[in-house]
């Protein structure tokens, strides 16, 4: 049998209740906004991460891209296309956006520019604006997109990337993961997940217009990858590299999404 | 605000003539934000899964607990939604009848959710259009679902605008039951009475328990 020494409890009073539920909502209340705010101050103020291929983004942002980027990746398939236009919709005043690595002063001879693919064991391979000419031509009026925010349809040819390493022989390279390219003063360069550069609307583009390429958009040749933002595409082409480690790429060293795919 | 640094892409220009910049270089400035968009993306890309899953859950939530009965709009909400928003612009002296939420609340509160829907989707479409084609041609192509994206932001803006007034004109009490989720209502003089389940007994000041 159980002692009856203790009181029983008192019934609380409905002001007592009123002000015990008041008091339990608001402490929680508190607690959660504090925390809310500590959240977003130690995200502000988190440490930059450590300048490698990625840079100038703060740490757990960073973490936050890569693994986005391996989320959204499960839904790419080369089966899916950007839309393409007509040709009578691409627009007559193109725009650039940046000159890096194509600076006025720094002059291209079509003539005697070659396309340099690093490949195993140091061996060089080089091919001229004419030897890719003679190779299939594929053309792409689609809209272009920038990470600004605008986006112009354009119209676009030269050989599809693809193409491109079967007639080389590079399909033993598309093994790898990635593809690295950059302008022969190597002041701008792109880093290339391979599932995108082998998509089949990547382009090594020396027509814009129907016309050569002009200096300001990369001329001899400039790549032209729709499933990427303009970021990636790459003006004026040096050399072409193969890796399984991620390329070093100008924009992910300042912030950007290395991925940057659309 | 960050994200929006965009090389003042978000104006409104007809035929060449801009009529309207959202955010012209003043502000800018005054916010310190300038030439910041790696650092916005970066942020909007982690922010869009807490929004999203934020929507999702509390979607879950009042479907499992009952409480869409008091936000869907009912068939007489969007009558007495006017004649509230007569009431609170002090135009009308009277609101017509409510429960837990009036009229225009509920209204606010489903359109939030149709928002919320709208900015993932049109937000995908912008993201991915290419992988996800059929987004983006849903929503009129990947201009216009900027377009709309950008929209939507402007009207959560506004909506988080018009909430905040509210809840500040109604008062400190409505504030302490949005916390707390019960309402002291006096019922006779002296004596306060706790309305436990969370409906109203006499009658109910707004009682906005989820700020959007």
């Amino acid at each position: 049998m159980k002692t009856q020494d203790k009181k029983p409890k008192k019934e609380l009073t409905i002001e007592q209740k009123i002000n015990r539920r008041n008091f339990i909502s608001f402490t929680a209340f508190t607690v959660l906004a504090a925390g809310a705010f500590e959240g977003w101050q130690w995200l502000y103020k988190a440490p930059e991460e450590t300048a490698g291929i990625t840079a100038g983004a703060r740490k757990p942002l960073r973490r936050a891209l890569n693994k986005t980027e391996l989320f959204f990746r499960r839904f790419f398939s080369n089966n899916n296309l950007v839309k393409t236009y007509p040709k009578s919709m691409a627009a007559r005043q193109v725009r650039t956006n940046s000159d890096v690595g194509i600076e006025a002063d720094k002059k291209s001879d079509p003539a005697t520019w070659k396309l340099q693919v690093n490949k195993k064991g140091g061996e060089v391979l080089q091919v001229s604006l004419q030897d890719l000419m003679a190779l299939p031509k594929t053309e792409i009026v689609f809209d272009f997109k920038c990470v600004e925010g605008w986006d112009q349809i354009s119209h676009w040819g030269g050989v599809k990337f693809s193409d491109f390493i079967e007639h080389y022989k590079l399909a033993d390279y598309t093994k790898m993961e990635y593809v690295g390219m950059e302008t022969p003063d190597k002041a701008y360069y792109v880093g290339l997940d391979m599932q995108s550069a082998v998509h089949p609307q990547t382009l090594l583009a020396y027509e814009m217009n129907d016309k050569p390429l002009p200096l300001e958009h990369g001329a001899p040749l400039r790549l032209i990858v729709p499933v990427k933002y303009g970021i990636k595409n790459l003006k004026r082409i040096g050399s072409i590299t193969f890796s399984n480690t991620r390329p070093r790429d100008y924009w992910a060293e300042q912030g950007y999404d290395y991925y940057s795919g659309l | 605000m960050l994200i929006y640094w965009a090389n003042d892409e978000y104006s409104i220009t007809i035929f060449g003539h801009t009529f309207f910049r959202f955010f012209p270089d003043w502000f800018y400035n005054t916010l310190k934000i300038p030439s910041r968009l790696s650092e916005g993306m970066a942020f909007h890309f982690l922010f869009m899964w807490f929004f999203t899953l934020n929507g999702i859950f509390y979607v879950l939530y009042t479907i499992i607990s009952g409480q869409w009965h008091e936000l869907v709009p009912s068939r007489s909400s969007f009558k007495d939604a006017w004649l509230v928003l007569l009431h609170d612009l002090r135009i009308r002296k009277t609101a017509p009848p409510q429960n837990k939420y009036n009229a225009a609340q509920r209204i606010a509160y489903t359109a939030i959710i149709i928002m919320g829907i709208g900015s993932v989707i049109t937000g995908l479409a912008v993201y991915k259009p290419v992988q996800f084609y059929y987004l983006t041609w849903l929503c009129g192509g990947y201009h216009f679902a900027r377009i709309l994206h950008f929209a939507l932001t402007l009207g959560y803006v506004f909506f988080f605008i018009v909430h905040v007034v509210q809840v500040v004109l109604a008062g400190w009490n409505n504030f302490r039951a949005v916390i707390s989720g019960f309402e002291v209502v006096n019922e006779v003089m002296v004596d306060e009475v706790i309305n436990e389940n969370n409906k109203p007994v006499i009658e109910t000041t707004n009682n906005d328990e989820n700020a959007g």
